[in-house]
C-alpha cells in the first residue's frame, strides 16, 4: 500500500498538479487518479449550456468535492479553441484528467451516464 | 414546353455560377456549380469525390481568387497534403498564403458519452472561424456522413446537418458535400434530401477489365445541364471531364490542301493532296504499307514545319523510327527537333475515355497540325464497336474543330476489304485502300483512292512500292483484260522497251539511207555541173576565135582597098 501511495504521488508530481491534489490522494472513489480537470465547452449562454453547467456543478459537488476544477470555454469568444479538443457538439464536457480523455456530449441531464462517462461509477 | 423554356432562361439569367476550373465540368454544368449553394457529390468509395472537391477548392484559390476550406472527416490533414502532392497541389503552400485552410474533424466514438440533448454549434463555430480567418468563398465537407457513425441520436444529427446546409447558404458559401453511395439511395444517410440545388453522381464502372469513371449531373436546380453520363478521368493533371458529345457539327472546313508526302498520291488527289483538317483513313490488309503511308505523311508535315502527333498502338517509338528508316524515311531528326511526338501506348492500358482524354491533353498541349493513329483498329480491343465509334466521333469533332488533319490506319481483312472493323469509314473524308494483288506467284501492293470528299480523285489503281529510297507509286500495266504488277509489270515493260528499241533502230537506219541517197545525188549533180562548165569554156573559146578571124579578114580587105586607092563607099543608113 505504501509503495502504491508513493507511486501515485510521483505520478501526480510528474503531471505538475497542485499540492491539494495530494491532500485528497487516497480517494474513496473507484478512479485511481485523484484530481479531475474538466472543461465544459459552450457557445454562448444558451439554455442547454446553462443546464449542462448546473448539472455538472451538482454532480461534481456530490461526487468529487474539492477534487475537481471546471473550466468553461465559450467558443463564441474563443472559436479557435474548438479545434484542439475536436469539439463539434455543444455542450461538450471534456475530462482531461484523469486520463484517458473522455468526452461527454449533451446537457448532462442523465446523471448516471455522466458518472459512467467520468469513470465515477462502473458501467454495467 | 415553351413556357418551361422561358422559365429556364429566366433562371439562367439570375443564377450565378461558380466555375470549378475542372476541364469539361464547367461546360457540362453551363458555367460551374451554383454559387453560394451546396452541391452534393455522391458515389461509391474510390470514385474520385475527394479529388473533385479538392480540385474545386484549389482552382478556386489559384484561378478565381476564391479562398476555400477543406474540412475532412475521413483523412488527417497530413495525409491529404501528401496524397494531393501527387496531383501537383501544394496544399501547405496554399494554406500558408491563406488561400486555403484544411482541417480534419474527427470524433472517437469510444471517447464519447452522450447525456441528453446537444447540438452541433461547436462545428458551426469552428467552420465559421475558419471561414472568417481566410475570407473563404468555397467550402468542402468530405464526408460529413462520418458524423453519423461518430455521434448517436440520428434525429438531432439530421436536424443539425439540415441547419448546417442552411447556415452555409446564409454565409454565401459555395459548398461541396461528398457522400458515400448507400444501398438504394444516393448517399448512405439520404443527404440528397437536404441538398436540392445540385447533385452530381460519380461512378467507377468496370467492363471487360477496363475501368471507366463516369459522372452524371442528377439535378441542377435553376439551370440547364448536360444529362448524359460523361466519362472523366483523374491523371497527373487532375480531373478531366469529357463533355465532347455536347459539341456540334459546326466545324469550319478549310480549303487549304496539304501534301500526302507521296508525290504520286498527291497527283491522284487533284495534284494537291488532302484537305487540311480532314480525316483520312488508310486501310488495308496486314503488311500492305499502311504505317509507311502514315509515316510519310508525318514526315511531310514536319518538313513543312508543322507539328505532328503520332499515336502508336502497336509499335514503340524506336521501333517505328528503325522500321521507317529501312524505307528511307528518317523520322529521328524531327523527333529531336520537337516537331514529331510519337506517343506509344497499349490500347488496353487504359479505358477508351482515358485514351480520349490523353489525346485531348496531348493535342491541346502540343498543338499539332497532323495527328496519326496507327492503327485505330486496336482500339476495338478496349471497348465495344459502338463505344469506339462514339469515341472516335468525339475525337474527330474535336480535331476538326482545331483544323487538325487526322490520318487513321485500319487493318482490314481480305474478305471484307471495304469494311472497316469499327465502321468508321462514314466518319472519314478520304479513304485510301491498300491491297495485295496476287499475280504470277507473287504479291504486290496496290493503292487506290476509294473516296475523297470534295476532291476529284483518280479512279486508277496504282502499284505501291516500298523501296530503300522510299515510297513510290507507279502505274500498273493494264492489258489483256488484267492488271499487271510487280515482276509481271516489269516483264511487260521490258518487252515494250525492247520493241521500242527496235523501232528506233529501224528509223535510224532509214534516216541514214536517206542521207546516203542525198549525198549520191548531190555528187552526180556536181559532176554534171563540171561537165557543163568545161563544154561552155570550149564553146566560148571557139566563138572568140571565129570573131578574131572575121576581124582579120575585114582588116585585110581594107588594106587591099587602100593599096588600090579605091573610093570609100559609105554604108547605107539602117544597114549594119
Amino acid at each position: 500500500m505504501g509503495t502504491e501511495n508513493t507511486k501515485r504521488k510521483a505520478d501526480s508530481k510528474a503531471k505538475g498538479l497542485k499540492s491539494n491534489a495530494r491532500a485528497h490522494g487516497v480517494a474513496e472513489v473507484k478512479s485511481s487518479k485523484g484530481f479531475w480537470e474538466l472543461r465544459l465547452y459552450v457557445a454562448g449562454q444558451t439554455p442547454k449550456s446553462l443546464t449542462a453547467f448546473a448539472n455538472l456543478k451538482k454532480i461534481c459537488e456530490e461526487h468529487l468535492e474539492g477534487k475537481y476544477r471546471i473550466e468553461v470555454i465559450d467558443l463564441l469568444k474563443n472559436p479557435q479553441l474548438a479545434r484542439g479538443d475536436q469539439i463539434l457538439a455543444i455542450p461538450t464536457l471534456v475530462r482531461n484528467l484523469p486520463e484517458p480523455i473522455k468526452k461527454i456530449i449533451g446537457d448532462l441531464s442523465n446523471t448516471e451516464r455522466v458518472l459512467v462517462g467520468l469513470d465515477l461509477r462502473p458501467a454495467d | 414546353m415553351a413556357k418551361t423554356k422561358s422559365k429556364t432562361d429566366l433562371f439562367e439569367a439570375t443564377l450565378i455560377k461558380s466555375p470549378t476550373g475542372i476541364q469539361g465540368l464547367d461546360e457540362v454544368t453551363g458555367g460551374g456549380l451554383p454559387k453560394g449553394r451546396p452541391t452534393l457529390i455522391a458515389g461509391a468509395a474510390g470514385c474520385g469525390k475527394t479529388v473533385f472537391a479538392m480540385e474545386f477548392l484549389v482552382n478556386g484559390a489559384t484561378q478565381f481568387n476564391e479562398p476555400g476550406i477543406f474540412v475532412s472527416f475521413d483523412e488527417p490533414v497530413e495525409d491529404l497534403v501528401k496524397n494531393f502532392a501527387s496531383l501537383g497541389y501544394d496544399l501547405k503552400g496554399l494554406s500558408d498564403r491563406k488561400k486555403m485552410a484544411v482541417d480534419y474533424i474527427h470524433i472517437e466514438r469510444s471517447e464519447i458519452e452522450v447525456t441528453g440533448e446537444y447540438d452541433l454549434e461547436g462545428l458551426f463555430v469552428r467552420l465559421g472561424h475558419m471561414v472568417d480567418s481566410i475570407g473563404a468563398k468555397r467550402i468542402v465537407l468530405d464526408t460529413i456522413e462520418s458524423l453519423f457513425g461518430a455521434l448517436p441520436n440520428e434525429g438531432i444529427l439530421r436536424a443539425e446537418i439540415r441547419r448546417l446546409f442552411r447556415w452555409l447558404k446564409s454565409k454565401g458559401l459555395t459548398a461541396i458535400i461528398t457522400g458515400e453511395k448507400g444501398a438504394g439511395m444516393m448517399t448512405r444517410h439520404g443527404l440528397e434530401e437536404y441538398i436540392s440545388d445540385c447533385v452530381i453522381f460519380v461512378a467507377h464502372l468496370v467492363s471487360e477489365q477496363v475501368a471507366t469513371r463516369r459522372l452524371r449531373i442528377v439535378k441542377y436546380r435553376g439551370s440547364t445541364h448536360g444529362t448524359n453520363e460523361y466519362p472523366f478521368l483523374i491523371d497527373k493533371t487532375g480531373i478531366s471531364v469529357l463533355p465532347v458529345t455536347s459539341l456540334e457539327l459546326t466545324h469550319k472546313a478549310s480549303s487549304e490542301r496539304i501534301s500526302t508526302g507521296i508525290p504520286r498520291l498527291d497527283t491522284m488527289l487533284e495534284g494537291k493532296g488532302y484537305y487540311r483538317g480532314s480525316s483520312v483513313l488508310v486501310s488495308g490488309t496486314a503488311g500492305t504499307g499502311k504505317s509507311s503511308v502514315a509515316a510519310k505523311f508525318a514526315d511531310s508535315a514536319c518538313r513543312r514545319g508543322e507539328c505532328c502527333l503520332y499515336l502508336a498502338f502497336e509499335e514503340s517509338e524506336s521501333q517505328i523510327i528503325r522500321n521507317m528508316q529501312s524505307i528511307g524515311i528518317n523520322l529521328e531528326p524531327w523527333v529531336k527537333k520537337g516537331l514529331l511526338k510519337i506517343h506509344a501506348s497499349r490500347p488496353t492500358f487504359y479505358g477508351l475515355e482515358m485514351h480520349l482524354v490523353q489525346i485531348h491533353n496531348l493535342v491541346s498541349s502540343f498543338n499539332p497540325g497532323v495527328v496519326i493513329f496507327d492503327p485505330v483498329t486496336n482500339m476495338i480491343s478496349v471497348g465495344s464497336e459502338n463505344e469506339v465509334k462514339s469515341m472516335l466521333t468525339r475525337l474527330l469533332d474535336y480535331l476538326k474543330m482545331k483544323l487538325v488533319t487526322t490520318l487513321f490506319t485500319n487493318l482490314s481483312h481480305q474478305e471484307d476489304l471495304e469494311k472497316t472493323s469499327v465502321a468508321i469509314s462514314s466518319l472519314m473524308d478520304t479513304w485510301i485502300l491498300l491491297r495485295d494483288m496476287e499475280i504470277g506467284g507473287e504479291r504486290n501492293r496496290g493503292l487506290y483512292v476509294l473516296k475523297a470528299r470534295g476532291i476529284g480523285h483518280s479512279n486508277q489503281i496504282r502499284e505501291f512500292l516500298l523501296t530503300k529510297e522510299g515510297i513510290d507509286v507507279r502505274d500498273v500495266y493494264l492489258g489483256q483484260d488484267k492488271v499487271l504488277t510487280g515482276s509481271a509489270r516489269l516483264a511487260q515493260e521490258a518487252t515494250e522497251k525492247a520493241e521500242a528499241l527496235i523501232r528506233r533502230q529501224e528509223a535510224e537506219r532509214k534516216q541514214r539511207e536517206l542521207e546516203r541517197k542525198r549525198e549520191a545525188i548531190e555528187s552526180q549533180i556536181k559532176l554534171l555541173r563540171s561537165q557543163y562548165e568545161s563544154e561552155e569554156e570550149e564553146l566560148r573559146t571557139s566563138i572568140q576565135q571565129a570573131k578574131l578571124k572575121e576581124e582579120e579578114i575585114s582588116r585585110a580587105t581594107k588594106e587591099m582597098a587602100r593599096a588600090r586607092k579605091a573610093d570609100v563607099v559609105k554604108p547605107a543608113a539602117g544597114k549594119k
